[in-house]
């Protein structure tokens, strides 16, 4: 007996269990710890620089801080700070009154912290800027027209608007305002709100929405027009906190207050320019604020690029690694079940089709409220993601094997299992390789959108990088994960033939 | 017609049916398989009508009929490949039934037209596979493998290659000693020589008789071929449209044929054979 094919079932299974193994340990590890706070941050720069300075200030107070950067949208916050998988991240009262408590009604500052003291949350003191819609224009642009406030525009109906398509969708948006201030402009039109920015600077524009913060406010030169009659509600940036961090950190609540009224706009929107627009480390901006303001002097723990790297790597086999072996666990014995029954064949089938029709996207975010965030459900949608190419392959490389075969293998007296391990299985394999390395290679590109939900590995860089508008960045998450999909393809070719020497793939010649 | 057929139908019952009183002993010895109002139905469509058959130790048994007529299902109806719709298979005294079946299969050797070879396995590993899985001493294994390859006139350096490295009167030759390999009482032949060019198939066919004879093993064949048939059997069953018409030797056959069925299906392949002559004579 050719003993390659007899071991194929056994060893490689021994083989990824204790892989899985090794690696849900690995994790675990990294993700406990008692007295540890987690600062979480939205995927955006500002959002990641207040988050860098909660992170500092609370390490500066003596906790275990980490920072879990740009973990996704306000939902995704919300539902780890709800969980407790972070303790504290920056937010907006704006964001907070539209979007998370949506349908109630809130009135004021103290209804809101009712509000969110109904769910076991503290709002801190906010930090000093309204980080809010506004109108920009060039400042130029504005003097020359005698524009100061948003009702000036009445007067000027042939002005050229280019709003960001948000915006412009938006019922609160322009719409909303037009109706409010009775603008008559008819020249709106809805664009990328980067190239709403070069449209000012180019002249082609004379305004656009912009917030208050944003970078480019300084980098073109521009000016917001005051909301004169309060249509814009105000998104005062606070620090959104669990109640029971009071308890088991006070010192690091006491910390968080100092930053209380100490950010204004201007300063918000310089930080977010130094990281934006000259590339500076958004902990480098935190840690130089704290130490001009107030007197902390932050240890910043400097991070290689080789250090970095090696850490997105690790992150990405991890996150490939235990999906793709869990898959394989799952899928093949799934496989084998489809085969043996038509009704099970079918129910099988169709239930890992509806799986992989899922956008990768939403299945991340679905597995947010029953696994939190981070690694295991990453792992989770990925390895569901997984499923369809190996039960199928495995469904239909037992299902091609000639009937001849199968019944010279009855007819022997072999029982159903040896049958299955010592003739399908083997004859199968070719199919079942071809539907993991499939998988496989799907994996390591999905596995990019679990940075999405704070699950880390080359989506980090590239999501930064996106962020930034920093191409360098994206390729530093985009290449890896390029080469490592050929790599793994490259490598289920060698495996293919070192185990299917080609003469003992020829079914045709029984 | 009609009546002829069921003449038919009736002689083929007192010949094959073993008299009530018959004793295990006798059974044992005399019956090495007995199928009892055995029939199978695909789809609504009968494959094979309730149809009894008894095979004698020691002799050899041949199926014959036009295409699809139920040769074949028959064949998986005793190996346990199709499960019956109604009836029983007795095999060496024994019903069969899904306990017993996998160890009866082991003493029934199966070989079909393709051969039916795995080809993942070289040639060695598939003679040897179930004396392997049934963990047989390894010397005894070797000492088999050879005493096949002798029996079958193939040679020791074959053994090592994959089937598809063969060509066909070799794969045959190699289905037919894993067939042996565990030296079972029955062997049941699907057109064995079905898929092979004539000179190879004649050489066979002798080589086939020759070692029937020397192992005195109980065999079932099927074929289409009247004049192999004639070569082979002690006793012809022949089929149409899943009843047995008539079963007994072909002297028999051609003597006193049940219906003009049996005369037409002769007579069809009769002329360019003389070995039919030989054994008509
Ligand atoms: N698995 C099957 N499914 C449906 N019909 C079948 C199947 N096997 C055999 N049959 C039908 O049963 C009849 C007898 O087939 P078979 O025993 O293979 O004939 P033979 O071997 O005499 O040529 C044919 O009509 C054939 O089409
Ligand atoms: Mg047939």
């Amino acid at each position: 007996m050719n003993s390659a094919h007899l071991a194929w079932p056994c060893r490689p299974g021994h083989a990824v269990v204790a892989v899985v193994l090794v690696l849900v340990s690995f994790c675990q590890g990294v993700a406990s710890g008692a007295e540890q706070v987690s600062i979480g941050s939205k995927s955006f720069t500002e959002s990641v620089v207040l988050g860098e300075m909660l992170h500092l200030l609370a390490a500066d107070a003596g906790a275990q801080a980490d920072h879990l950067r740009q973990m996704g949208g306000t939902r995704i916050l919300w539902e780890a700070l709800l969980s407790g998988e972070i303790d504290a991240y920056p937010e907006y009262t704006g964001t907070l009154i539209q979007e998370i408590l949506k349908g109630q009604v809130v009135d004021g500052k103290d209804e809101l912290r009712e509000a969110l003291a109904v769910h076991g949350l503290r709002m801190g003191p906010e930090l000093g800027f309204n980080n809010s819609y506004a109108i920009g224009m060039r400042r130029e642009r504005a003097a020359q027209l005698g524009l100061r406030d948003i009702s000036d525009l009445r007067e000027l109906p042939d002005l050229a608007l280019g709003f960001g398509n948000e915006f412009l969708d938006r019922a609160d948006g322009w719409r909303g305002l037009q109706q409010h201030y009775s603008l008559p402009q008819a020249d709106v039109r809805g664009m990328d709100h980067d190239l709403a920015y070069r449209g000012l600077a180019s002249g082609a524009l004379d305004a656009t929405d912009l917030y208050t913060t944003d970078a480019e406010i300084a980098f073109y030169g521009l000016v917001a027009l005051a909301d004169d009659r309060d249509y814009f509600p105000t998104y005062q940036a606070v620090i959104l906190y669990r109640a029971d961090l009071q308890d088991r950190s006070p010192e690091v609540v006491t910390a968080f207050s100092r930053l209380a009224g100490r950010i204004d706009a201007a300063a918000m929107s310089a930080m977010n320019a130094r990281v934006k627009l000259e590339g500076v480390a958004e902990s480098r901006v935190a840690a130089d604020f704290l130490a001009a303001e107030l007197d902390v002097q932050a240890q910043l723990v400097g991070r290689s690029a080789w250090a970095g790297f090696w850490r997105n790597t690790r992150e990405h086999l991890a996150l490939v690694g235990i999906s793709l072996s869990a898959a394989i666990l799952f899928a093949v014995p799934l496989g084998v079940a489809a085969s043996r029954s038509q009704a099970a064949g079918r129910l099988i089938l169709s239930v890992a089709g509806i799986l992989q029709t899922i956008p990768s996207l939403a299945l991340f975010v679905f597995m947010i409220p029953l696994l939190g965030i981070g690694g295991p459900p990453a792992i989770a949608a990925l390895f569901l993601y997984s499923l369809l190419p190996i039960v199928q392959n495995t469904h239909a490389g037992l299902e091609d094997i000639p009937s001849p075969i199968v019944e010279s293998a009855a007819a022997l007296g072999l029982p159903g299992r040896a049958r299955l391990r010592l003739v399908e299985l083997p004859l199968a394999t070719r199919s079942i390789l071809a539907g993991i390395k499939t998988s496989a290679v799907i994996n390591v590109g999905t596995a990019t959108l679990a940075a999405l939900i704070g699950a880390g590995g080359y989506g980090q860089p590239i999501l930064t990088g996106i962020r930034l508008a920093d191409t360098g960045l994206i390729l530093q998450g985009a290449v890896p994960a390029a080469a490592l999909a050929l790599i793994v393809q490259g490598g289920f070719g060698v495996i293919e033939r070192r185990l299917l020497p080609a003469a003992a793939m020829d079914t045709k010649a029984g | 017609m009609v009546a002829l057929a069921s003449i038919g139908d009736g002689l083929s019952r007192c010949l094959t049916t073993p008299p009530v009183e018959a004793t295990a002993a006798f059974q044992q010895n005399a019956a090495m398989l007995h199928l009892r109002d055995i029939s199978k139905s695909y789809d609504g469509q009968p494959a094979l009508s309730p149809t009894d058959l008894h095979i004698a130790s020691g002799s050899t048994t041949v199926l014959i009929g036009p295409s699809g007529c139920g040769k074949s299902t028959l064949l998986r109806l005793i190996v346990g490949l199709v499960r019956p719709d109604s009836g029983t298979v007795t095999f060496r005294g024994e019903p069969m039934s899904a306990q017993n079946i996998l160890l009866a299969r082991q003493r029934m050797g199966y070989v079909i037209q393709e051969g039916g070879l795995f080809p993942h396995m070289r040639v060695r590993d598939n003679v040897i596979l179930m004396a392997r899985y049934l963990r047989r001493d390894t010397g005894w294994i070797e000492a088999r493998l050879e005493e096949l390859t002798d029996l079958v006139h193939l040679s020791m350096h074959l053994m090592d290659r994959y089937p598809s490295e063969l060509s066909g009167g070799q794969r045959q030759r190699v289905s037919l000693m894993r067939a042996l390999m565990l030296d079972p009482e029955l062997l049941l032949l699907d057109e064995p020589l079905g898929a092979l060019d004539p000179m190879i198939r004649y050489q066979l066919q002798q080589e086939l008789r020759a070692i029937f004879a020397g192992l005195g093993k109980t065999v079932v064949m099927v074929t289409h071929d009247i004049a192999e048939a004639a070569f082979f059997a002690d006793k012809l069953v022949l089929l149409r449209s899943g009843r047995i018409v008539q079963q007994g030797s072909i002297a028999e056959l051609a003597r006193s044929p049940a219906d003009s069925f049996v005369t037409e299906f002769i007579n069809a392949q009769r002329g360019p054979f003389e070995a039919l002559g030989e054994v008509l004579a």
